[in-house]
């Protein structure tokens, strides 16, 4: 049994033709700019209205052009979340900027292997 | 057996009933259905309110600073405090304090100052490190986590699986196999500072339990000293078994909280829902659900009464609280699922927090052992223990 920790999946180029193809499911979600570097871990939890879709349409009209999106389909997208904020912690030694201005009121460590 | 509560004890119903209807359910309906915190503002706002009543650290014993709380009164209050969204694994979101199962009133003074006062103060969090990936309903048998002497300490080797706040802790409570020759009586348990080598917070383990998650341990090569040994060398299956016998009471009190929401929201919900030209409350079938409901609601409710007053009065309660824990937990299922079934469509959706107790509630049947094992301590009462 293999357990991914990361979100791995390739990016996609985030504008509001990609996210309207979204499900309307619950899952997380990370934005990077045009390297690939991480700006922010977010969750479509149950109260986005139509969830993924809904978040990354509502990215993408906030943030413009310039940035990438990758997305996970999850029940659990609240303690997915809050791993992959640990793992993004562990690895890079902060939270992504933008996740960093207001960051979650509790977050543990972890030292993934 | 009277369960009727007395005067004094009502006051306390009311009080934290009021507290859960009028401070947490309304704050509640603005976060997200699957949270397990309030915002560091409300947390403090609502903490000051329950050191205001007196009630702060509900678990802690008198002589550490805890309210004079009696078990049959505590359980009382813990059936009001899981009557909300969050209430079976978050009750009222931690505001009325306690550190759960790592409380270690066992410890000598040089632990109690380093550990327990900070904890029971609410300056520390600690976590308990007991199940495994070998199995957690059998920990005699099933620990597989080693400590070895080394420099006057002990050497931990192994990995803890289930452990829930580990990730936030400062310190857990760590039981490892001191003597493999010896099973339950080879098992020490060791204070573990977070921050001490070798010790690892590998992974969030995801369960039904979306909210509230567990993590899994690993322990490598992690050394710690002499001074952090719980009580003595080969007696911890002791001091785990000791908080597992007693969290039974507290973890029943807790299903029949949420069952008694599920069933309340359930009526309200039959009396006005009307189909095919009929208020649901006026369908047997319906009427059935709800009876059913409310006999599961009151055998739990009596037995776990039963169990906290044998522990109240010092007398044995291993059997007393197997059988309410299992009551609790099995019939606490039933009713919410009842409750779903009773509600349709919407019983299904995170609108409403019944799928979130359904969830969470399926967990109470294998945590903190499961129906099945409490079935074998009821069993070797029936049957007489030198049956084993």
């Amino acid at each position: 049994m293999s357990i991914r920790l990361r979100l791995d999946k390739p990016w996609q180029l985030l504008t509001a033709e990609a996210a309207a193809r979204l499900p309307g499911q619950l899952g997380v979600y990370q934005i990077a700019d045009a390297k690939g570097a991480i700006l922010y871990i977010g969750q479509a939890g149950a109260r986005s209205p139509f969830g993924l879709r809904s978040e990354l349409l509502r990215e993408a009209k906030e943030r413009g052009a310039g940035c990438q999106f990758r997305v996970e389909v999850n029940m659990q997208y609240r303690s997915r979340w809050f791993e992959l904020l640990m793992v993004h912690q562990a690895d890079h030694g902060a939270l992504p900027p933008d996740n960093a201005k207001n960051p979650p009121p509790v977050l543990g460590r972890l030292s993934p292997a | 057996m009277d369960f009727e509560p007395s005067s004094e004890q009502q006051m306390l119903i009311d009080q934290v009933r009021r507290f859960v209807r009028e401070e947490i359910i309304p704050l509640e309906a603005k976060l997200d259905p699957d949270s397990s915190e309030l915002p560091p503002d409300d947390f403090k706002r609502l903490t000051d309110k329950t050191k205001a009543m007196g009630l702060f650290g509900i678990d802690i014993p008198r002589e550490f600073g805890g309210p004079d709380i009696d078990i049959v009164t505590r359980v009382l209050l813990a059936i009001e405090m899981a009557q909300h969204r969050a209430g079976l694994y978050v009750p009222c979101y931690g505001t009325f304090g306690g550190a759960g199962l790592a409380q270690i009133f066992e410890a000598n003074e040089d632990q109690k100052e380093r550990y327990l006062y900070p904890t029971l103060r609410g300056e520390k969090k600690a976590f308990f490190g007991l199940t495994e990936p070998s199995g957690g309903s059998d920990p005699a048998r099933a620990i597989q986590t080693r400590a070895e002497r080394k420099d006057n300490g002990w050497v931990l080797n192994g990995s803890k699986i289930f452990i829930s706040n580990a990730d936030r802790a400062q310190y857990g409570i760590v039981f490892a196999r001191t003597d493999a020759s010896k099973g339950r009586a080879g098992i020490t348990c060791f204070i573990v500072d977070s921050d001490t080598p070798g010790f690892h917070v590998r992974r969030v383990v995801h369960t039904l339990r979306s909210s509230h998650y567990a993590t899994e341990l690993e322990f490598k090569d992690c050394w710690v000293s002499d001074h952090q040994v719980l009580g003595e060398v080969n007696k911890g299956f002791a001091v785990a078994n000791d908080r597992l016998t007693r969290q039974r009471i507290p973890y029943a009190a807790g299903c029949i909280g949420v069952a008694i929401a599920a069933h309340e929201m359930a009526i309200e919900w039959a009396k006005m829902r009307t189909t095919f030209g009929e208020k649901l409350a006026n369908r047997q079938a319906v009427q059935w659900m709800l009876v059913d409901n409310e006999i599961d609601i009151r055998t739990a409710r009596h037995f776990t009464l039963e169990a906290a007053e044998k522990a109240r009065r010092g007398l044995p309660f291993r059997t007393e609280a197997a059988i309410a824990k299992l009551t609790a937990s099995e019939g606490g299922g039933r009713v919410v699922d009842r409750a779903m079934q009773i509600h349709g469509g919407m019983g299904m959706t995170k609108d409403l927090p019944l799928e979130r107790w359904y969830r969470e509630m399926r967990i109470r049947r294998v945590g903190e052992g499961p129906s099945e094992v409490q079935r074998m301590v009821i069993a070797r009462e029936i049957l007489g223990s030198n049956l084993r």
